[in-house]
């Protein structure tokens, strides 16, 4: 397998969620915990606050396997949530911060 | 927000004002150094009484139970450090029970958070996972929101448990309150989806054999008279998770009672025929479906819940509904044709007689099964009957004449040995003006005995019926059907006098196993006011069947043969 078919197969199993969030200590301890406490790796985080600064918005990267829905659903559920919207592996928000990640 | 002259108040004087304007009457707890200032203004409330626990996780069940009875928010207090840790039992049992609590909690004060301060523990990150939400006050102007927020979380949806630490220096400052929140209340849900509604009635109309399977959503949602109603007007034989027991009365012609691992074999075995399964408020527990994948394999699936998140976690649903149980059942009757479905109902009928639940002992007072029936003779319908977990538990469900919605108080999810004592002793302050039973084992009383002194100092109405088989029965059990009979730390060496052990601990206590007359000296227990534990030895030698073991399909039961 050469190297653009493996990122072609990394690309079709992730997936990059948006969350809306309301900005305090606890909200990223929140939303990565339904994660982490099912052994559901999050490949990448970035978080900024969004407007006046009360809400923030996370970016998740993460395997797309079939949790995912269910994950979506928990995320749903958290207090601090507003909305989850669901993207493509390939979104932009990830794909260009590339050039900060290399070895 | 209403407008009232400005006071100045301390944080601790606006939790507890702020608890009295949300109608809390009652609270449980132990006090700690962190937690003072709040103790110290509960001491001034001429509104609120509370109850001292003898251990905060006894404090954790006491509101438990009040809640479980009343279907209301309950309040329970601890300090810093341990006293937060000793909580985490009750508030994880909450959550997988969907029981309202409000838990507050003392923090050390916020300079020094993160110092591993005199008992500091991170209570925040420690609940996460066991809260359905929880908040850490950073100032005292806060808790004019978190309050009244933690009491409408706790309360709607689908209910759970909230936790509130308060770090001790935001309980003690001061400020001026110009104007008071409206208190927290359950919020409406969205309304029942109309046409998945009637393609759910469609469902039920055109199945040939459907069945009702009721959760505790259906207590909670205080559906249970729909659930019946929607039951006889289409004739849907109806199973009940642990949770749901008393939904509908065990001796309704149409309960097939428990479902699951300790189901009745009629129970299951009807599951397993069944080509429409109708699931409200019911979350799918591997203890009611046993394998999965074999659970009713022939069933389309209408799933009613109120927690979007249940729909198609475990089973996919062909109809899913998200709705307050109460709600959808309401707008689905009238939608769902009247069926006598006799050929149905004569086949579940024909399972009844020929493959039923094993109640061997049940005229004979001194075995495990009669004692459940000679407890349930001395009560009528207005009692309350909580439980540990264990052998006792299971009996109990299979054998209690369970007829009311809030009857019935037991560990579910969890399965928590030493709910039972804090939990009766809560349902018997929250309704004083029933009688409380408790079964309870060996083992499990052990785990919160010292609820007993808790007890006797309020006078609590609580009748403790102590299963005493010496053996951690469940486990005794597990070990000798699928671990060669090699029992190992399932055998007490060891065994406390209970029954002196009770008086000891300022409650009267009576040993059937000395009693001439069983029935007799249960009667007595039961018409003397006040708490009393009931000794009874049972044989360790008694299983609990039938028995579906752990991974199975629920029609490969163990000991079905009556």
């Amino acid at each position: 397998m050469n190297a653009s078919n493996r990122n072609e197969n990394q690309a079709l199993a992730r997936a990059v969620l948006e969350i809306d969030v309301a900005n305090h200590p606890g909200v990223m301890s929140h939303v990565v915990g339904l994660f982490s406490r099912r052994a559901y790796n999050v490949e990448g985080i970035l978080c900024l606050p969004v407007g006046d600064g009360r809400q923030s918005r996370i970016w998740l990267l993460v395997g797309e396997d079939q949790r995912l829905p269910q994950m979506i659903r928990q995320l749903e559920k958290l207090e601090d949530v507003g909305a989850v919207r669901r993207h493509h592996a390939e979104h932009a928000v990830f794909t260009q911060l590339e050039a900060f990640f290399r070895p | 927000m209403s407008e009232t002259p400005n006071e100045t108040l301390t944080g601790a004087q606006i939790t507890v004002r702020l608890l009295e304007r949300q109608g809390v009457r009652l609270v449980t707890g132990y006090p700690g150094g962190a937690i003072l200032p709040i103790y110290d203004a509960l001491g001034q409330s001429t509104a609120i009484r509370h109850v001292l626990a003898r251990h905060e996780q006894g404090a954790g069940f006491i509101a438990q139970g009040m809640a479980r009875v009343s279907g209301e928010v309950a309040v329970c207090m601890a300090s810093s450090g341990p006293g937060a840790t000793n909580l985490l039992t009750a508030i994880a049992d909450a959550k997988l029970d969907s029981i309202p609590l409000v838990a507050i909690t003392g923090q050390v004060p916020k300079a020094m958070i993160g110092t591993d301060a005199f008992q500091e523990v991170d209570t925040y990150g420690l609940s996460i996972p066991i809260t359905k939400h929880n908040f850490l006050v950073s100032s005292t102007e806060e808790l004019l929101e978190v309050i009244p927020r933690a009491f409408a979380i706790a309360a709607s949806g689908r209910p759970g448990p909230v936790l509130i630490d308060i770090p001790k220096d935001v309980q003690s400052r001061a400020i001026e309150v110009a104007a008071w929140p409206e208190p927290g209340h359950r919020s409406a849900p969205a309304a029942a989806d109309g046409m998945a509604l009637a393609e759910a009635a469609g469902l039920i109309a055109a199945a040939k054999k459907p069945l009702l399977y009721l959760g505790g959503g259906v207590i909670h949602a205080g559906a249970a008279d729909l659930a019946v109603k929607l039951a006889e007007k289409a004739n849907l034989p109806t199973v009940m998770t642990l949770m749901a027991l008393g939904a509908m009365p065990v001796d309704h012609p149409l309960s097939l009672g428990m479902l699951g691992m300790h189901g009745a074999p009629y129970t299951n075995l009807a599951l397993d025929e069944c080509d429409l399964l109708i699931a409200v408020g019911a979350r799918f527990d591997d203890r009611a479906t046993g394998k999965v994948a074999a659970f009713c394999p022939q069933a389309r699936i209408i799933h009613i819940d109120i927690d979007a998140a249940e729909l198609d976690k475990i089973k996919t649903a062909h109809v899913g509904i998200v709705a307050d149980v109460g709600e959808a059942l309401t707008r689905l009757l009238p939608l769902v044709p009247e069926n006598p479905r006799k050929s149905w109902v004569d086949r579940v009928d024909a399972l009844k007689t020929a493959h039923p639940q094993p109640l061997p002992g049940l005229d004979d007072p001194r075995s495990h099964f009669g004692l459940i029936r000679a407890v349930a003779a001395c009560l009528d319908d207005d009692a309350i009957v909580a439980t540990d977990v264990g052998q006792h538990q299971m009996w109990a469900a299979q054998a209690y004449p369970l007829r009311r919605p809030r009857q019935w108080l037991t560990s579910g999810g969890l399965g928590t040995m030493g709910f039972g004592v804090p939990a009766a002793i809560g349902a018997a302050l929250a309704a004083p003006e029933r009688t409380v039973v408790c079964f309870t084992g060996d083992g499990s009383i052990l785990m919160n005995i010292q609820e007993l002194v808790t007890a006797a100092e309020q006078g609590a109405n609580v009748k403790i019926v102590l299963m005493n088989n010496a053996v951690l029965g469940l486990v005794h059990q597990q070990q000798t059907l699928f671990y060669g009979q090699r029992l190992f730390a399932s055998e007490f060496q060891a065994m406390p006098d209970f029954v002196t052990t009770a008086r000891a601990l300022g409650i009267a206590a009576v040993d059937l196993d000395q009693a001439a007359n069983p029935c007799a000296a249960l009667a007595d227990a039961f018409a003397r006011p006040g708490p009393c534990l009931i000794h009874a030895g049972i044989d360790a030698e008694q299983k609990v069947y039938p028995m579906v073991p752990p991974g199975a399909a629920n029609r490969d039961m163990i000991g079905a043969q009556a």
